[in-house]
């Protein structure tokens, strides 16, 4: 126990430490790069709450993401910003003074996504399966064509632009690291297990007293508070977001990560937002040409999103658990893990073999 | 609004109907015989009228040549999707067939992206549809008229074929029962792969018209299409053919006649069919013909 509360703490300064060399001294590219990676660990660890841990199929991650966005957005714009952006049609009256400092318009985002997915969760939930997911799927594609068309809210298709680029590396690792701990103690909570539980039977679950409908949306608030938040970093992250940024791909890549870390394990969700995102920039190639030297193929657009719906599918097919399954990476785990225990016997053994018989 | 254009906007909707309803009837069959929503059907539909804009522009086919072909590659199509993405996964959680359908659908419209281009390319129309005939003051594309006659040509001879055939009595007991339908000697993945090709075939007539309707397509056509058809199987109560030609027509005129009387909500039209999706799930979760099925323990 103690040898694991040490591990945590050097793990955490090396994290630190990292972070600090790579805000100095990395090049902007890969800073963003760092800071989609601890967002997507956001995103996946909010949506293997709903998906992986509770069961409940929601496609609906897209949609909460842009509430969250649009939110922090609108609340860290400066006025006057504001008004050149809505050139169309003028914003409207409240909004336009309105401003907040970044961690309190991201709060008040993800706030505000919690309230939405409650008004949606009380109908919705009562669905099961393929119903609840179609119906979710439905519910971000009616934010996006609700946020299409409140002109002087969201300004409409012309997006918003000139958003303040505050989401650093500290913001958004240290949001991942809150909602890793908060989601994680979630879970081995009585509320986690009530929510597992509901994941491997409902009716069985019921019958142990556990109560479905607000065990669900317990878990579908957390999950989509999680999600805006994470939309707000995203949004103040690339500086300029409009309703196309939050179709339904941006829940498929989602839907990846958790698959591909293993649906009900947050070390997974983690290690695996790292792999896709990095995996995501390293293939830009495929959309673009391929230089072999002697010869240049010409990428097509789009080349990546097939690789991507591949890997989907062969993961599902072939490899159902992900990387991790329903495990979790620990301390424990890792020192008792073969590598492990593999060099330090041989360190033993080759100390016994010198002192030792020959 | 005059009577004359309250008539324009109502065969516009009963035409559009009659695609949804056609693409729906895809959606419930699957539905009914394996539980699971085909994610990959709205792509099939894309494909559809992709072969048929090669044939006929690119190899230079007449249209009626092309477009009975076009049914076959489509069910052939369909029978692949299956045979690879949802075969192999017959007894795994529901929730990793989903997903399998979902990366599926996503392959078919990215693999149209990349071999087709993002670019929105015309739909050939040869003039035999798209005259114009006038009626009194109301003039009306012929199309108008073959969409829904072809729509029930297509939904009798479905019928016959389920309740009449054999074949058909062997898919109703698969969508019964997978174990006891085997056990009587009905080869089950055949009669699922079949159904699939069936749905896909109708899928590319609703294809076909659509691209006749609407002469523009792209990769991303069948993303809307698909959803709204799944919606219209669920209003007429999914499992039911009948149920989902009501649906499709529901779903169809109401959308039509909701931009024409309230053209405010024009921007909204999409959404219509979620919103009609939810209020059927929470006040009649069967549909309209669906039957009352009970929880299994």
């Amino acid at each position: 126990m103690r040898r694991n509360t040490i591990l945590t703490a050097i793990a955490l300064l090396l994290l630190i430490g990292f972070l600090a060399f790579a805000d100095n001294f990395f090049d902007l590219y890969l800073v963003r790069i760092l800071n989609l990676c601890a967002i997507y660990a956001i995103l996946g660890l909010s949506m293997n709450l709903i998906n992986g841990f509770t069961g409940l199929f929601s496609l609906g991650h897209a949609g909460f993401m842009a509430v969250g966005a649009y939110v922090t957005a609108l609340l860290t714009i400066p006025p006057d910003v504001k008004k050149q952006i809505f050139y169309m049609t003028p914003i409207m009256s409240p909004l336009d003074v309105m401003n907040l400092p970044f961690p309190l318009a991201l709060l008040v985002g993800g706030l505000l996504t919690a309230f939405v997915a409650y008004l949606i969760g009380a109908p919705a939930l009562k669905l099961k399966g393929d119903y609840l997911a179609i119906a979710t799927l439905g519910f971000g594609e009616i934010i996006r064509v609700i946020f299409t068309n409140t002109q002087s809210i969201t300004n409409g298709a012309l997006g918003l632009k000139g958003i303040p680029n505050t989401t650093n590396l500290w913001w958004s690792f240290g949001t991942a690291l809150f909602t890793l701990v908060v989601i994680a103690s979630l879970i081995r909570s009585s509320y986690g297990r009530a929510l597992m539980a509901i994941r491997e039977d409902e009716v069985a679950a019921e019958s142990m007293g556990i109560h479905l409908a607000k065990h669900k949306n317990l878990s579908f608030i957390i999950g989509a508070f999680f999600a805006g938040i994470g939309g707000g970093l995203l949004g103040n992250l690339l500086g300029t977001i409009d309703p196309k940024m939050f179709t339904f791909t941006l829940t498929f890549n989602i839907l990846l990560i958790i698959v591909l870390g293993g649906m009900g394990s947050l070390s997974g969700s983690v290690i695996s937002a790292f792999v896709v995102t990095i995996a995501n920039e390293w293939l830009r190639f495929l959309d673009e040409q391929i230089n072999l030297g002697f010869m240049v193929i010409q990428g097509k657009v789009g080349t990546r999103m097939v690789v991507f719906s591949v890997l989907l599918m062969v993961v599902v097919l072939f490899y159902r658990n992900g990387l991790m399954g329903n495990r979790e990476l620990t301390w424990d785990q890792l020192c008792n893990s073969k590598i492990w225990r593999g060099l330090s016997a041989r360190k033993r053994g080759t100390a016994i073999a010198e002192g030792g018989e020959k | 609004m005059t009577f004359d254009l309250f008539l324009q906007h109502l065969s516009n909707g009963i035409s559009l109907g009659s695609l949804y309803a056609l693409i729906a009837i895809g959606y419930t069959m699957v539905y009914g015989i394996l539980r699971l929503i085909n994610f990959a059907h709205g792509d099939i539909f894309m494909m559809a009228t992709y072969f048929a804009f090669f044939g006929i522009v690119t190899f230079g086919i007449p249209w009626y040549i092309t477009f009975p072909v076009i049914l076959v590659l489509t069910a052939l199509l369909g029978m692949t999707v299956e045979a690879t993405a949802y075969r192999p996964l017959r007894d795994a959680p529901k929730i990793s067939i989903l997903i399998s359908a979902i990366g599926a659908s996503f392959l078919l419209e990215n693999l149209a992206i990349v071999l087709f281009g993002g670019v929105p390319k015309p739909f050939p129309t040869p003039d035999v549809f798209t005259d114009v005939v006038k009626i009194g003051t109301v003039s009306i594309q012929k199309l108008t008229f073959y969409i829904p006659v072809v729509t029930v040509i297509f939904l009798i001879g479905l019928t016959y074929l389920i309740n009449k055939t054999k074949v058909g009595m062997a898919m109703r007991a698969v969508s019964k029962d997978h174990e006891t339908a085997r056990v009587m000697g009905i080869n089950v993945n055949q009669i699922i792969s079949l159904t699939f090709g069936i749905g896909s075939t109708l899928a590319a007539v609703g294809g076909i018209m659509w691209g006749l309707k609407f002469p523009q397509i792209s990769p991303l056509m069948g993303v809307i299409p698909g959803m709204k058809c799944f919606i219209a199987a669920v209003i007429g109560g999914i499992g039911n053919i009948k149920g989902a030609v009501i649906g499709g027509f529901i779903l169809g005129v109401g959308e039509i006649l909701l931009v024409a009387f309230l053209p405010d909500l024009t921007g909204y039209r999409d959404a219509f069919a979620f919103v009609l999706l939810i209020l059927i799930l929470l006040y009649k979760p069967t549909g309209i013909m669906g039957e009352q099925i009970a929880e299994k323990v």
